[in-house]
């Protein structure tokens, strides 16, 4: 497989990747297969009715680690990708994906990343995605991915995802459903910039008895940039839900949370907390103290909050 | 070192000048200084002022000679003066080790954040990677507080009511940690404190009550005053003795 500077560049952003991975993966390289590998326990199959994979971990298999990066370098393709994970009992595995956008051109580059999540008895996936955007050109950076996870008895699965730099638009959709004893958290790191915009949707449905998730996003809105988060959990049996929402607005930039929390019986517990605001001043202040301009200080405040 | 020249500060309150400070002059060489006096009388803005937090409505203030009453913070801060606050600022994501480095200007090794750390009696491998938020108790963060102070090695060390807040097993080793500075520090030292035992090993103590400083001597000559209750509140003493 032969990557060029920009696209290797992009895996770095997004995967952390130096190198063509170990292990398990699949490169998706402007709407193509670019490159795989399958192991002994976690097999992946390209889909025949509509674009995509499906990347199927045997029962028990641990330790293990799959890479499916995406990126976009030709300007104004729109790629549109249906991936399903078919997580078997017991299994514990890392899974990385995220997508990376070079767009030099004038045009639009959207990528629709689709991703259900089948997670079988207590089985455990840590689910790692990166967005990223870059590029000299004029052209829209797009991504809106979906996120579909279904987890069986005592499963559990940590998303962790993270927007920072270069995407324009984004409107991030995750709905879950917990069986018993299943436990979701998810992760959300979310910096725009300049005049652009995200949205994140979450839906969650605690459908187990003794199910719990926590929702975490952690986002700073800077220049005309806008943000909506919505989040919302049922409660449908003895169950534990939290969400919250915690964003910093700088310049003229815009946060809406809207947390929705349904308690649909007796014995669950739904918590939302939302915080937004400027950097307080005093944050401000302490770190000039120690010697750092004002608007190190801010660069420091901000690294730190979304680290 | 650090001279305060006919200072005076008002706030606006309910749209009049409320006088927090008036005409205050002072100039501080001793190693250890500590000012004192009722709540709400002034010492707190005093010290701000010190630092740039609060500009000065008139008067100027020197710094080895230099007129700082321009300067920013940051500039203060470079200079060689130094402030730990009454009520230890938090931040989110912003480890102890952050703030100890960012306090020092330099890399640090393990060894260097731990001394630190121990001089105000924590253990620096359960604190360097705790975030400096909410999740630490109020004698926890103060004590950071004042390790990351004693990390910039500042000339000029202020330190805002250190005890307040504190419990007072916390109190004692905090006592301690001020005895030692007191005899180690290569700089000058300004404390604001209520506590008998911080006066005590204080070199000079300032009342300041009214936004005056209202007595200015060696610790002999302001201690046994201030313990008789010389500057307490006339009305209020009436009321305990009824």
């Amino acid at each position: 497989m032969e990557l060029n500077q920009t696209k290797m560049n992009l895996l770095r952003e997004i995967a952390g990747l130096e190198a063509v991975p170990q292990g398990a993966y699949n490169i998706r390289d402007n709407g193509k297969l670019a490159g795989r590998n399958t192991t002994a326990n976690i097999d992946i199959v390209t889909k025949t009715d509509k674009p995509g994979i499906d990347i199927i971990v045997k029962p028990g298999t641990k330790g293990e680690r799959v890479d499916i990066p995406v990126i976009l370098t030709e300007t104004g393709l729109n790629d549109l990708v249906y991936n399903d994970f078919f997580i078997g009992d017991d299994a514990d595995v890392v899974i990385v994906a995220g997508c990376g956008i070079h767009n030099a051109g004038g045009l639009k580059s959207e990528h629709d990343g689709i991703h259900a999540f089948h997670i079988g008895k207590n089985a455990k996936v840590l689910y790692v995605e990166k967005h990223y955007g870059e590029g000299e050109g004029t052209g829209e950076r797009i991504l809106n991915p979906t996120t579909l996870i279904e987890i069986d008895e005592g499963g559990s699965m940590t998303m962790e995802s993270a927007q920072i730099k270069g995407v324009d638009s984004t409107d991030r959709v995750t709905k879950a459903t917990l069986k018993a004893r299943a436990t979701l958290i998810v992760r959300e790191k979310i910096m725009t910039h300049g005049k652009q915009f995200a949205k994140t949707d979450f839906h969650v449905v605690l459908e187990g008895e003794d199910s719990g998730a926590h929702l975490i996003s952690r986002s700073i809105a800077k220049d005309e940039s806008h943000q909506h988060f919505v989040s919302c959990v049922d409660g449908n049996n003895r169950s534990s839900g939290h969400t919250e929402c915690d964003a910093i607005i700088m310049g003229s930039g815009t946060v809406t949370a809207e947390p929705r929390l349904n308690a649909n019986h007796i014995e669950a517990s739904l918590i939302h907390e939302a915080a937004i605001g400027k950097i307080a001043g005093e944050q401000l202040i302490k770190l000039m103290t120690l010697g750092l301009t004002e608007k190190e200080a801010e660069e420091q405040i901000v690294n730190g909050f979304l680290k | 070192m650090l001279e305060l020249r006919n200072i005076s500060f008002s706030a606006e309150e309910d749209g009049s000048g409320k006088e927090i400070l008036k005409d205050v002059n002072l100039k501080m060489d001793e190693r250890f200084i500590a000012f004192t006096g009722p709540n709400g009388g002034g010492k707190s803005t005093l010290a701000r002022i010190i630092m740039g937090i609060v500009k000065p409505t008139s008067g100027r203030i020197f710094f080895d000679g230099q007129d700082i009453t321009d300067l920013s913070i940051t500039e203060r801060a470079n200079l060689g003066i130094s402030f730990a606050f009454q009520q230890p600022v938090k931040f989110k994501g912003i480890t102890v080790s952050d703030l100890i480095h960012l306090a020092a200007g330099k890399k640090l090794s393990f060894g260097e954040v731990c001394e630190y750390l121990s001089e105000v009696g924590l253990c620096a491998r359960e604190y360097v990677n705790r975030e400096v938020n909410a999740s630490l108790s109020g004698g926890e963060l103060k004590r950071i507080e004042i390790a990351v102070t004693l990390a910039r090695g500042s000339r000029f060390t202020v330190f805002d009511e250190p005890e307040a807040g504190i419990d007072l097993w916390s109190f004692n080793s905090l006592i301690t940690v001020f005895e030692r500075l007191s005899k180690k520090t290569a700089g000058s030292i300004l404390i604001i404190s209520h506590q008998e035992r911080i006066l005590n090993i204080a070199d000079r103590i300032v009342v300041i009550s009214g936004g005056r400083i209202v007595k200015d001597g060696t610790k002999d000559e302001i201690l046994p005053d201030l313990m008789t209750g010389s500057f307490a509140c006339r009305a209020l003493e009436k009321k305990e003795e009824a």
